[in-house]
């Protein structure tokens, strides 16, 4: 009995490592022309686009720190993120993760490939970690290129933090690899949920076009007026949370929660897409997606880690409205302006402050005082207070407030001209940007962080 | 382990196989020597492709016995080593080159191939010239012949093939017949299915007949021509009216009216007439002093016994 169990154990053919497993997919993938092209267009086309954007008059301010583009290099890499959270990593997970089951059945080479590996586990864990392999590389040319191409371009100079202090080159350097760390966590999200599409719908599009959608509907859930404790649930916040890196103190209660929840999710769903696989089978040529399996083992679970994380998260953190509260919104807006006073002094030469002298207030109201005090909202007008040394009477300045549900807000000044009125200020050498007209902030909608 | 054993690359018994409500497979015995060159035929949905799967390892029969180069198969994917082939198709990735699909194969499979391994391989099937050209451009003639030299780099034991001469032209044809039996020379067996009957009776020492997925038939191919009723044979000679009166005055000989297997060649008539009958024909032919050009069946015995067969089973149902 020994001998014949022996004897069938030496007989049964060799399982491929899945090392060489991975080599094999990973060849597969970068033989695809699309795939080279991301990767090329990942590695060129940021640099070019913060270069270009660098030399032009008119900046993209709609953007998080696109007005700050001619001011340093460092602006460029978190253009660029802020534009690979809504479009370019939805797009790119898709089309890597969401192809890489979905490939094998469109090409009908699922049985070649598991009488050659002989395990579909192997088979599952050498396509992820290819897929994944392929998706860091064009994460790490989005990054590398925006901040060659800004640096290049504009120069190693500091960047106006959320709050309106400056952060020293070096500090930027590591909050942008910070905050572009943060955004991987999403985007092993979205490409876990390709894998779960790709295996789950075998060669429909619908594989294909799911991390795009799920990242489209994420997107279209910030834009609502929901609870934080919501907001915050969903596995996309963390592609907004990186925010808070830019402020100080930093926000990191949300950027944690938005990075836990993101890799709870890429986890989860990873392991639904290993357990459809598993089921599958692969000798049945009709085979067009998993069907009904892929409701009750797919989406039923996401559904029910959703319900939970929002439960988990209402309970740990105190803040179940938006989060955006009248004296959070007065905090927040005073403390950037008064870092910006500083900034607009030095510019026009004159006698230094400190933010403890200026004792910069804010007073807030939303909708004229008419509606609750609190929300989202570009019906939010301030009135900023603030004193210099050895005057009497204190300076103030209006601004308009439009304050996005996710907590971030363009302070539009309102005057005094000579102030916060007009765009420009005349310094001794010639007309610069007038850093208290227009400037982004952020209020942080959780409670957590020390006030600073 | 019997002799038996040691001398079969497959022995199956008994073997069923149900997708659903499906019976794809229903009690199917399979005996393949080693060295031998085996034929599966059978209509579409016979239960080929399946019993093929089977012998690769990609399912578990759900009743009977499977023993593959003398092991038992009892779990999916756990073939013995040294078995290769495809069902359906060669499975070929369009944006790699026809070198670069096996130079990946070969290395995912830790095979010592090399570039020499991938070379010789390529030269078998004739696909030297298109080495580094795409997969994707490929015909199904050129598809099939690099799956076959996907498996040759294996040096299999037991080769798998389904439907190999799909789209191959003469010379794809040649390669292909040339690498099957120089493998069966030495040893390796070979299970192909097809529908080409003439490549099953030029190629395989045993067929089996597969209908509704049980075994109508399995043996030797000139058996199976033997135990058939009445063949239509083409006949050409040098003298046509000579040729149509003897035919007439032989015993168990028959005149076919048949205009689609002549066509309009007035040399040509078709007589009908089991083998003994013929010979007869033959002889009365050249005693009269007719030469004979041509004699070939107009549907060739495996064929005709397959129809037969296929259609019995079918009556049965």
């Amino acid at each position: 009995m020994t001998a014949t169990v022996v004897e069938d154990s030496v007989a049964i053919g060799p399982r491929v490592s899945v090392s060489r497993g991975y080599r094999f997919e990973l060849v597969k993938l970068v033989s695809q022309w699309r795939v080279r092209l991301l990767v090329l267009a990942c590695w060129i086309a940021p640099a070019l686009f913060v270069a270009g954007v660098g030399q032009q008059s008119t900046l993209p301010s709609d953007t998080l720190f696109g007005r700050w583009m001619h001011a340093t290099g460092w602006a460029g890499p978190l253009v660029m993120l802020g534009f690979a959270g809504t479009w370019a990593l939805p797009l790119l997970t898709s089309v890597v993760a969401g192809d890489v089951f979905a490939c094998e059945d469109r090409l009908g080479t699922w049985r070649h490939l598991l009488v050659a590996v002989r395990s579909p586990r192997r088979i599952f864990v050498a396509k992820s970690l290819a897929g994944l392999t392929v998706i860091l590389l064009l994460v790490a040319g989005l990054v590398v290129s925006s901040t060659v191409g800004g640096l290049l371009a504009v120069g190693n100079q500091p960047l106006v933090g959320l709050d309106g202090h400056l952060l020293a080159p070096g500090d930027t350097a590591v909050r942008v690899l910070l905050a572009w760390f943060a955004a991987l966590a999403p985007t092993l999200a979205l490409a876990a949920i390709g894998l779960l599409g790709s295996v789950a719908l075998g060669r429909s599009p619908m594989g294909l076009l799911l991390p795009a959608l799920v990242a489209l509907a994420m997107q279209v859930a910030q834009m609502l007026p929901l609870p934080v404790a919501v907001r915050l649930a969903l596995p996309g916040y963390a592609f907004i949370s990186w925010n808070g890196l830019f402020t100080s103190p930093t926000q990191l209660g949300p950027l944690l929660i938005g990075v836990a929840v993101s890799l709870v999710w890429a986890v989860l769903a990873t392991a639904l897409a290993y357990l459809l696989f598993l089921r599958r089978d692969f000798t049945n040529p009709a085979y067009d997606g998993a069907g009904r399996r892929a409701l009750t083992v797919g989406l039923l679970p996401l559904a029910a880690l959703t319900a939970v994380t929002v439960a988990a998260v209402a309970v740990a953190t105190p803040s179940l409205g938006s989060g955006i509260k009248q004296d959070k919104v007065q905090r927040s807006l005073a403390t950037a302006f008064a870092h910006l006073y500083r900034l607009q002094t030095e510019q026009l030469h004159r006698p230094a402050v400190t933010e403890a002298q200026l004792r910069a207030s804010a007073a807030c109201t939303k909708s004229d005082g008419q509606d609750a005090q609190e929300g989202a909202g570009n019906d939010w007008r301030c009135v900023v207070t603030w004193h210099l040394p050895g005057v009497a009477v204190a300076g103030t300045a209006v601004y308009q407030l439009d304050i996005g549900s996710d907590g971030r807000f363009v302070a539009d000044g309102d005057g005094p001209k000579e102030v916060n009125g007009y765009f420009l200020v005349r310094t001794s050498t010639g007309d610069a940007p007038n850093p208290l007209w227009q400037f982004d902030g952020n209020v942080e909608l959780l409670d957590t962080t020390s006030k600073g | 382990m019997g002799l038996m054993d040691t001398l079969h690359a497959v022995r199956a018994r008994g073997i069923t196989k149900c997708f659903g409500e499906v019976v794809a497979l229903d009690g199917v015995d399979l005996d393949v020597a080693r060295g031998q060159i085996h034929g599966l035929v059978g209509p579409n949905g016979a239960g080929k492709t399946t019993l093929l799967g089977l012998l690769l390892g990609l399912a578990v029969p759900d009743g009977g016995r499977l023993e593959i180069l003398g092991t038992p198969v009892e779990r999916a994917l756990a073939v013995p080593d040294g078995v290769a082939g495809f069902v359906d198709a060669p499975g070929l990735y369009p944006s790699l080159t026809a070198r670069q699909n096996l130079a990946a194969l070969a290395e995912l499979r830790g095979l010592d191939a090399g570039s020499a391994g991938v070379d010789d391989a390529l030269a078998q099937v004739g696909l030297t010239d298109v080495a580094d050209d795409k997969t994707r451009g490929f015909s199904l003639g050129m598809r099939q012949r690099l799956g076959l030299a996907a498996a040759l780099l294996t040096e299999p034991r037991l080769l798998v093939l389904d439907e190999p001469s799909n789209g191959l032209d003469p010379a794809g044809k040649r390669h292909v017949h040339r690498v099957l039996t120089r493998l069966a020379a030495g040893g390796t067996a070979v299970v192909l299915s097809s529908h080409r009957m003439d490549d099953l009776e030029a190629l395989c020492a045993e067929v089996t007949i597969l209908a509704t997925g049980r075994v109508v038939f399995s043996g030797p191919p000139n058996k199976l021509a033997a135990e058939n009723r009445e063949l239509d044979y083409r006949l050409r000679t040098s003298d046509t009216a000579a040729a149509r009166r003897l035919a007439d005055t032989t015993t168990g000989i028959r005149l076919v009216d048949d205009t689609g297997a002549a066509g309009q060649d007035d040399q040509l008539i078709v007589v009908r007439g089991l083998v003994p009958a013929l010979d007869e024909l033959v002889a009365n032919l050249v005693r009269g002093g007719v030469a004979v050009r041509e004699l070939a069946p107009v549907v060739s015995p495996l064929e005709a016994a397959f129809l037969a067969l296929t259609e019995q089973q079918e009556a049965d149902k």
